[in-house]
């Protein structure tokens, strides 16, 4: 089932010297599924999860021949249309919890400020509710954690307290952004664990945006590589070793490897027809 | 060449940063240190330099102790490469104002020629001498600060995380250019990194810490075999695969 239409979607910046396109007819589809954007920063990646969300920041302008979501065509859709729809049936988690949690509110009304938007329930429902979303993404001390403010939390924890957020009004669509990029490994796999989990118990559609080629080949079902806004290749994840694109090979390969090294390390000659 | 003995670093307010490390580095060895977050990795690199307070312990490099403040003659002999070379290069100076400030810091005089050598070995080469940072991409930055570091002729590079904030393809170059340095000046590293990929690459030994303190020593052989004793790099060595589906329970 197709949860999300993209076709040709372009992302356009003004600059001094005319229009820059940082997404240049991107298309894909998505269903209950994982599917992973991978590429170095400046490709596009992050500015396509943000227009599906109508969160491209101004003076950004974007246009697609379709961007549909379950049937509804985000490209007219009011900004009221957006915003019910935003943290509500789709929604993003972003990089960096320092950045993008509210320093002056505690994780508990920022839960619930989440579930007043949409939805209509008592304040005790929505404690209850976001006590166990706490729960859901395994922070042992629930109420704690609901009481405290941002700064009061590690990476890990501020990190799983805005999956909570997002993930609290339980939305069918949610768009990852480099979400353990700030994290250390191993609690990287954790967080990791939460999100598979809520895929496949809820059925939701994720979008997993990283630069990080290993964590989406063992993570993802399906991947997406981008350079210069395009995408370059799609593959299925557990097939990314035979990728045909040079890029992708030479993202996989420029990578130091545990067992068997090379030395000196392959690197990346870039193909000015890539981009074009 | 570097012998540091159950070093304590205690900061203003209580965190004890570091617990009682010992490690020794021989000349013209690359020696590792990994760990997460908050173990006192990178602290262990800025108490050699000074930049951090030692509380207890002994530094000494070529069997004397290190003097506090550290001497001149020590930083001509030992220089450190910061993780974010984005934070590291002051943004209204250029390329060339940075690499002459060691030099008239230490009194040379054939500026000229240190400069542009430094530039060609680090494979930028002189026309990059009058940009600002922000005309460079953020390896070329790296390279700038690898110049930097190298223009002196130190023996020893700390390396803290020369390559966590560049993209993959240009983490490939500037690793390659740090070892083509090291193998021409026979130049000896000490390298901070949560990558246990990059250590295993990049050095022949290596520390694992926790929590401020030293979990295990193991050289590179061991790592690539998975011959880890301690459950810690053993959790770390499993993560550093990727992602696995948890065990059905």
């Amino acid at each position: 089932m197709t949860l999300l239409t993209v076709e040709n979607l372009r992302v356009t910046f003004p600059t001094r010297r005319g229009p820059s396109e940082v997404v240049r007819g991107v298309t894909f589809t998505l269903g209950r599924e994982r599917l992973g954007i991978v590429g170095e920063s400046g490709s596009g990646k992050s500015q396509t999860g943000r227009a599906i969300l109508g969160l491209t920041p101004p003076p950004g302008m974007i246009a697609a021949d379709r961007l549909s979501f379950d049937g509804i065509n985000l490209l007219n859709a009011s900004r009221a249309e957006m915003r019910s729809l935003r943290g509500g049936r789709m929604s993003m988690v972003m990089q960096d919890p320092k950045f993008s949690l509210n320093p002056v509110m505690t994780i508990g009304s920022q839960i619930m400020e989440a579930l007043k938007f949409h939805g209509h329930s008592s304040r005790s429902e929505k404690k209850a509710r976001a006590i166990a979303m706490l729960e859901a993404v395994q922070i042992r001390d629930p109420e704690r954690v609901f009481r405290a403010y941002p700064h009061e939390l590690s990476g890990g924890m501020g990190q799983r307290a805005m999956i909570a957020m997002m993930l609290v009004t339980e939305p069918d669509l949610l768009i990852a952004d480099e979400p353990t990029s700030a994290l250390d490994v191993t609690v990287q796999i954790e967080v990791l664990r939460i999100l598979d989990r809520l895929v496949a118990d809820r059925g939701m559609g994720l979008i997993f945006i990283s630069h990080d080629m290993r964590l989406v080949s063992s993570f993802c079902d399906r991947v997406l590589v981008m350079y210069a806004g395009r995408v370059v290749e799609e593959l299925k994840a557990s097939e990314l070793s035979r990728a045909k694109h040079p890029y992708t090979q030479g993202l996989l390969n420029c990578l130091p490897k545990l067992d068997n090294d090379v030395r000196p390390l392959p690197t990346l000659n870039r193909d000015g027809a890539w981009a074009l | 060449m570097i012998d540091i003995r159950d070093l304590h670093v205690t900061f203003d307010g209580g965190v004890r940063a570091v617990r009682g490390v010992s490690f020794a580095v021989a000349r013209g060895e690359s020696y590792g240190i990994v760990g997460e977050s908050g173990s006192g990795k990178s602290t262990v690199l800025r108490a050699i330099c000074g930049l951090a307070p030692t509380s207890a312990g002994h530094l000494l490099i070529d069997g004397k102790e290190l003097t506090s403040p550290r001497s001149p003659d020590f930083y001509r002999r030992v220089q450190m490469v910061f993780q974010d070379p984005y934070a590291s290069l002051h943004p209204r100076h250029t390329v060339d104002r940075v690499l002459s400030e060691p030099l008239a810091i230490h009194g040379f005089t054939d500026h000229e020629t240190r400069i542009e050598r430094a530039l060609t070995e680090v494979g930028l080469g002189p026309s990059f001498r009058f940009r600002y940072p922000h005309q460079l991409s953020g390896g070329q930055r790296q390279r700038v600060a690898v110049a930097r570091a190298l223009i002196l002729e130190p023996q020893v590079l700390l390396l803290d995380e020369p390559t966590s904030a560049l993209d993959a393809s240009i983490q490939a170059e500037v690793l390659n250019l740090l070892d083509r340095l090291r193998t021409e000046r026979g130049l000896t590293y000490v390298m901070v990194s949560h990558d246990l990929a990059v250590v295993a690459h990049m050095c022949d030994r290596l520390l694992v810490m926790q929590h401020g303190q030293a979990v295990e020593e193991l050289t590179r052989d061991a790592l690539r075999a998975h011959q880890a004793t301690t459950p810690y790099t053993q959790q770390l060595l499993a993560a550093s695969e990727g992602y696995k589906p948890a065990p059905v329970q």
